[in-house]
């Protein structure tokens, strides 16, 4: 049955360039994807660890730079007399080179930070991501500076001459986003429901206790971090090649809120969590505009809808909606309830 | 060597407004257990409220700044009083998620309300500048530096002084034995952070004539607020006071020597540093938080 509805839905999915005919809505729904995306690699830190990262962005940006850099080819001065050049290599390289370069940074973070957690972790992430966008914003000779990185050539995939599909069309685009967030969906569910993913939720739950049957929590939670920060990165190349302009505005702090928003809205440290948030904050924008809304409003709501949220919702839509279908079936409640208990004792 | 006397002394005056910030931060941290991330925002609007009494009502600049303190203070009482009371006890992540969504909030009220243009207030200091040899000041930076040297007083002997500053201390301690004491533990965490949102406003009223008012500016100031209070160590007033001086001498000279560009990088690049070497700060406390 679950897998009936899984398929249905996929096929859904799929469907939806086939008839959708309005351009602009199908670019919404990219933008989504990419953000959904991103979004779900927080909820790995976030939702499985516990850890707030507020600098998530930056492993997207990071991932949108290094990958449109690789492809465009570069050449920087290092020191005065010492100067390295890059060619143009394939699309496809730049977006692993990417992904490595943000999961790199989110080892290092995740080393670096893991010694203090909590409120510190915060504070470097979002540290991280200032220094990140201000380098982006003052790096003029690498990063063109305030005058963005224009004409970043577009995904191409298969053997030149032959066989070659290109991503410049929306609609291409449309099954690249979608087939890159159902892997990153998979691989999610995969970590979490293994030995490692395990481990991680002991250590949300209760830290003393996890290290003491075992659990190595400095090596739990930098996995995390890795994967996470190239989850980000994939998703910010995915934007990058998408766009094809990337200026130092992508490290905005306030991307980085729209995730968090729509992870703990959806129900963080749920897998559907942040698709359900993903595609309430990615569309309502689009129905905020419709009724001639303008952007402060629009950020005003979303600033209210967290503190709502926290107060009314605290475990997110995708818990509670789950909840209230179990007790309107009469379904006995599964004994998956003991996190806010948990919460209480910390 | 007077180019670095020169900035020795503009790190020194602005080492005085950014110990404010710190102090204001570090006291509602280390009291309420709240990373206010709408710090930066009351900063904002002590700015705001001096561009709305000093340019728009056209009141006299000395009586525009009490009362921009006043304000700020009492709107930091509301946010306590509206969001954090029936939080109390919550653990840190869900008071955290909601001063974010606070911050977005205020921000964007105060981008409607003042539009993105950026505002600049007239003061009534001279516009030449005091020489001291090789060094000169403005008035203007010389009257902030005065002021912000008398706030951190008057909250020291605040803290160290008054009956309010005791429960204060008292709850800083050991919440559940002062409430056992009779603290009314409710009015503590009110005053707190009414007295660190002050502080906040305070810092921006001062500053706010000698830069520009944006709405963004809050943004900035919370995340240098957090450098200075991590530099100083979680919840230590002295810490937080010297890192303010700290930090602005680090920007100064970052600024100077090596490239303005990255002068609001160095305090990112101090956490990191700090968090490497030496994680509670150099004004470390017994116990870590988190």
């Amino acid at each position: 049955m679950k897998r009936a509805i899984t398929i249905a839905w996929l096929g859904f999915l799929v469907s939806v360039p086939l008839w959708l005919t309005n351009l602009y809505v199908l670019h919404v729904l990219i933008m989504t994807g990419i953000f959904i995306i991103a979004a779900m690699s927080l909820n790995l830190l976030l939702g499985y660890t516990g850890q707030l990262s507020l600098g998530h962005v930056a492993f997207f940006g990071l991932g949108a730079y290094t990958s449109s850099l690789v492809s465009l080819g570069f050449s920087v001065h290092l020191l005065p007399a010492w100067e390295v050049t890059l060619d143009p290599k394939p699309v496809w390289l730049g977006m692993l080179a990417g992904m490595a370069l943000a999961g790199a940074c989110g080892w290092a973070i995740g080393r670096l930070s893991f010694k203090v957690r909590g409120a510190y972790f915060v504070i470097v992430t979002i540290s991280f991501a200032e220094v990140i966008r201000l380098v982006a914003l003052n790096w003029v000779e690498l990063t063109q500076g305030p005058m963005a990185l224009n004409n970043i050539p577009y995904l191409r995939l298969g053997i030149p001459d032959l066989i070659e599909v290109s991503f410049l069309r929306k609609p291409a685009n449309y099954y690249l986003v979608l087939a890159v967030a159902v892997v990153c969906y998979i691989l999610i569910r995969r970590l979490v429901s293994s030995r490692a993913g395990r481990a991680m939720i002991a250590l949300r739950e209760n830290e003393p206790l996890a290290a003491s049957v075992g659990v190595d929590v400095t090596r739990c939670l930098v996995l995390a971090t890795v994967v996470s920060a190239a989850m980000a990165g994939a998703a910010g190349a995915l934007y990058a090649h998408y766009v094809r302009i990337v200026d130092p505005d992508v490290f905005l702090f306030i991307y980085t809120v729209t995730m968090v928003i729509m992870v703990v809205t959806g129900g963080k440290g749920t897998l559907a969590g942040p698709v359900v948030g993903g595609c309430i904050f990615g569309l309502l924008p689009e129905v905020l505009r419709s009724f001639e809304i303008g952007p402060e409003v629009q950020w005003v709501t979303y600033g209210a809808l967290m503190v709502l949220v926290v107060y009314f919702l605290p475990e997110g839509i995708v818990p509670a909606l789950r909840g209230w279908w179990r007790r309107r079936s009469g379904e006995p409640v599964e004994a998956e309830q003991p996190r806010p208990a948990a919460e209480a004792a910390r | 060597m007077d180019q670095f006397l020169q900035h020795l002394l503009n790190a020194l005056i602005l080492g005085g407004t950014y110990a404010l910030l710190g102090i204001g931060l570090t006291l509602i941290f280390g009291i309420m257990r709240v990373v206010n991330f709408a710090h930066g925002e009351l900063y904002a609007f002590g700015a705001y409220m001096m561009y709305l009494w000093v340019m728009v009502a056209g009141a006299n600049f000395y009586l525009a700044l009490p009362l921009a303190v006043l304000l700020g203070a009492v709107l930091g009482a509301l946010v306590e009083l509206i969001l954090l009371r029936r939080l109390r006890g919550a653990d840190i992540d869900t008071t955290m998620l909601v001063m974010i969504g606070a911050w977005i909030a205020l921000q964007n009220m105060e981008q409607l309300t003042w539009s993105g243009v950026a505002k600049s207030i007239d003061t009534p200091f001279p516009s030449t500048p005091l020489v001291l040899g090789a060094v000169s000041v403005s008035w203007n930076r010389l009257f902030v530096f005065v002021v912000a040297l008398a706030l951190i007083a008057a909250t020291y002997a605040l803290i160290n002084r008054t009956r309010t500053g005791k429960a204060m201390r008292a709850t800083f301690q050991d919440r559940e034995t002062a409430a056992l004491m009779g603290i009314d533990i409710a009015r503590v965490h009110t005053a707190t952070f009414a007295l660190g949102s002050g502080l906040a406003a305070a810092a921006g009223a001062l500053l706010g004539p000698v830069f520009v008012v944006t709405p963004t500016m809050g943004d900035l100031a919370s995340l240098k607020a957090f450098a200075i209070v991590i530099l100083g160590g979680l919840g230590s007033i002295p810490g937080a006071t010297l890192g303010g001086f700290i930090l602005a001498f680090i920007e100064e000279l970052g600024a100077g020597y090596v490239s303005s560009g990255y002068r609001d990088a160095m305090g990112f690049l101090l956490i990191i540093a700090i968090l490497v070497l030496k994680p509670t700060g150099l004004f470390a406390q017994k116990e870590r938080i988190g």
